[in-house]
């Protein structure tokens, strides 16, 4: 999400690194540095210039500590003032004494207020919760229809109404019968779609306060596109002035928008983000964790998220058996490795893994070769090793000449990638084998490890 | 055909001409705080041109979503020509700014169309979740129809919940005819359906409708290049346009949804919806200055009509008017 950001406050503190002390002119070049960042992130100009008016203040009227380079001093300065913004509240709804607790669904046209809707309901009844559906969109084609789909999908409540017009009576009709159907069904949270609409559209602003009127929602969400540029702060801003706001979900943050919305829409409104919209199925919600976010900007990674994401896909029997395998005396099969392979593909491409973690010290490095991957490379060698027989793959010994060359045949491959693969997966297991060896924790602890930030 | 759609404006009859710029104008300017009042703004308030009047114009550009590697290429420029006297005061920096504007947009425009022979033009709409394709189409629809020729819409985003009944509706509201398949099906099957139904009829346009898709989702971007490819074999030569819809909210982002979109589906040309709110859709400058894609048309509310093809002079224009 964050990646380029992060590269570009990296190359700023860069500057900064192997210079004694902070002088103004060394730290303006950082700052210009990540004013730019800030401003390509979508980060709006003038919570840019806020911030780094703080910071400068901050940097220069702080002594720097003697444990601390002047570089980690900025990094730790822009990271408290970015934490001081995002806040470090994380998610959670306010529910109402006497259910049903209403969540009101507000945002711009396409900002994903139904598919979160759905994702919210999933979310509450992983919870324990009984939430019902209401969609009040009786504007766009289809959109009442879409949210039926979704409820269905994730075996909620939805109240479907009828006789639907396209005008506000019709919207206030079904938000009053749904809240009524609500407390008949005993649910006890009702969460009301609307339609998407433009923060200048009058008339629409006013229906959505006639129902916040009439519902008395303990929350009122405004969905946001994490891809949204400099206008975030002008709907953010209409939308907490007509209505007041309680939160926000960032939506669609499996992109790769920097999301400097994040920062502009949390600073006009002063609500905290809530949850974050990772994917298109319907349990692809998070809440939001600033803190990590923050850390992601500053390059720090987001190790906690890959680790969130690894026990989610990763087959914990099947990685443990082949731990187990590996370093065993008997070495790990072609069969395992492959399975190995597709346990990995799960988990995404290679370099939204690399981009997850930190850009400093060991792993620095591996971003570099990350970009130089070939994502196809591991299919191909899924390739040849599905090419194989069952033999050969518990057997590779086996695996002569002409062996090889029907392999790389099989697999559209060449004898060559065949050899390849062999070598490699010939050295792999030698190094597991090692690593069960006594011996090698010695010479693991004799590493040095080198000096990140 | 497309070449009169699409073309410049000198063919287009004055009366014609003077509407268009009259909804731009109503469409950008609706905003308290457009371009061209803040650069009037600025203009006004300095009367010499100093440091201040530059960091002024481009917090206004920076705010209208031009990104900073647009803007301070198009404020050194102007730098430039203040340096060397060729702009003597303030009131000059406005239209030596809206030319250098203009140019970008200009050149982008020029970029030829494939011309299509005896065949159904095959149009594939494409872009991120949640920009306004399937209300694009309807309006892509509408417009042709009200040319007189016929249209045969593909419902190719088989994955979101109710997109082809969405479309369904646009169908019915435009008497256009939706090729579809159900819930999850095949998207290239679609396609090839759509485009093998409109070769035996005759059709002059075959709207593909698509899934919204993140642009670093490479196997969704996978499954775009194959229903690239699928057109093209059924019809050489297709699909002779592919617009990317874009949400004029849209950040500095755009630039690498235009970027990977091109790579995957052969961009060529935007629309550019959603312009009727406050946001500028200034990303759009970036685009055409980085990748040279022009923008077709302009979305600006939710009626069949409300879509207008796009001239770079008249969006210039609106933005200072």
């Amino acid at each position: 999400m964050f990646e380029n950001l992060s590269d570009k406050l990296q190359r700023a503190f860069k500057s900064l690194r192997g210079q004694g002390t902070l002088t103004e002119e060394n730290m303006n070049e950082a700052l210009r540095e990540i004013r730019v960042a800030l401003l390509e992130a979508d980060v709006n100009f003038k919570v840019v210039k806020e911030l780094i008016d703080h910071i400068r203040e901050k940097a220069s009227g702080q002594e720097v500590m003697t444990s601390l380079s002047p570089a980690e001093m900025v990094v730790k300065v822009v990271r408290d003032e970015l934490v001081a913004i995002l806040g470090t509240d994380t998610a959670k709804l306010k529910f109402a004494s006497q259910p049903p607790t209403v969540v009101l669904m507000a945002g711009l046209q396409g900002s994903g207020k139904t598919t979160t809707s759905g994702k919210l309901a999933g979310w509450l009844k992983k919870g324990g919760h009984r939430p019902m559906l209401v969609s009040v969109d009786v504007y766009r084609p289809a959109a009442r229809e879409q949210l039926k789909v979704v409820a269905k999908a994730i075996s909620a409540h939805l109240y479907e109404g009828s006789n639907v017009e396209a005008n506000t009576a019709t919207v206030e009709r079904l938000a009053k019968e749904a809240r009524k159907e609500a407390i008949n069904n005993g649910c006890d949270v009702l969460i009301v779609d609307t339609a998407g609409r433009l923060h200048i559209d009058e008339q629409l602003m006013e229906e959505m306060q006639s129902l916040k009127r009439l519902l008395n929602p303990q929350e009122i969400l405004f969905v946001a596109d994490a891809m949204t540029g400099q206008d975030a702060v002008n709907s953010a801003k209409e939308f907490h002035d007509k209505l007041s706001l309680t939160g926000v979900v960032l939506t669609k943050m499996d992109g790769d928008a920097r999301g400097g919305a994040a920062l502009s829409i949390r600073n006009v409104t002063g609500q905290p983000i809530k949850f974050i919209g990772i994917g298109e199925k319907y349990d692809a919600l998070e809440p939001f964790h600033p803190d990590r976010i923050v850390s992601r900007i500053l390059g720090m990674g987001d190790i906690l998220s890959l680790i969130e994401r690894a026990e989610e896909k990763l087959d914990k029997k099947k990685s443990e058996e082949f731990a187990r395998k590996a370093l065993s005396g008997d070495g790990f099969s072609l069969e395992d490795f492959r399975d190995q392979l597709r346990q990995v593909k799960k988990l995404g491409s290679l370099q939204s893994i690399v981009g997850m973690l930190p850009k400093i010290g060991p792993f620095a490095q591996m971003h570099q070769v990350s970009d130089k991957v070939d994502e196809k490379q591991i299919t191909r060698v899924e390739a040849i090793i599905n090419s194989m027989t069952s033999y050969e793959r518990e057997h590779h010994e086996a695996i002569n000449g002409s062996r090889r060359k029907r392999i790389a045949r099989g697999s559209g491959t060449s004898v060559q990638e065949v050899n390849n693969l062999l070598r490699q997966y010939a050295q792999m297991r030698k190094m597991f084998k090692s690593m069960s060896k006594p011996s090698f924790a010695k010479r693991l602890a004799g590493m040095k490890l080198p000096n990140g930030m | 055909m497309i070449q009169t759609l699409f073309g410049s404006s000198d063919e287009k009859p004055e009366k014609e001409k003077r509407s268009f710029f009259d909804r731009m104008k109503q469409a950008v300017t609706r905003t308290r705080e457009n371009l061209a009042e803040r650069i009037d703004e600025v203009v006004s308030f300095h009367k010499e041109i100093d440091r201040d009047t530059l960091d002024d114009l481009e917090a206004t550009l920076i705010a209208a979503d031009l990104g900073t590697t647009t803007t301070r290429e198009v404020l050194q420029k102007m730098r430039e020509k203040v340096d060397r006297k060729q702009i003597g005061d303030v009131g000059e920096l406005k239209r030596v700014l809206k030319d250098e504007l203009l140019a970008i947009l200009t050149t982008a425009a020029e970029k030829p169309v494939k011309s299509v022979d005896g065949e159904p033009e095959v149009i594939l709409v494409v872009g991120v979740n949640g920009t306004g394709k399937t209300t694009t189409i309807g309006k892509l629809a509408n417009h042709f129809r009200a040319q007189g020729k016929t249209v045969l819409l593909a419902a190719a985003d088989t994955f979101r919940a109710a997109a082809i009944e969405q479309l369904e509706i646009w169908g019915s509201r435009t008497g256009t005819e939706v090729i579809k398949t159900k819930a999850g099906g095949d998207p290239s099957a679609v396609l090839f359906d759509a485009l093998q139904a409109a070769k035996a009829r005759k059709m002059d346009y075959v709207i593909v409708d698509t899934a919204g898709r993140l642009h670093n989702k490479a196997n969704l971007m996978a499954e775009l290049e194959k229903m690239y490819r699928t057109a093209q074999r059924i019809i050489p030569g297709a699909p002779h346009e592919t617009l990317l819809v874009m949400d004029a909210t849209t950040g500095q982002n755009g630039l690498q949804q235009a970027r990977v979109f091109t790579e995957a589906a052969g961009v060529t040309g935007i629309v550019l919806t959603k312009l009727d709110g406050t946001a500028k859709g200034g990303v759009v400058v970036a685009i055409s200055r980085e990748l040279g894609l022009p923008v077709r048309f302009v979305g600006v509310g939710e009626k069949q009509g409300d879509l207008l093809p796009f001239n770079p002079n008249d969006f210039v224009e609106s933005l200072f008017a």
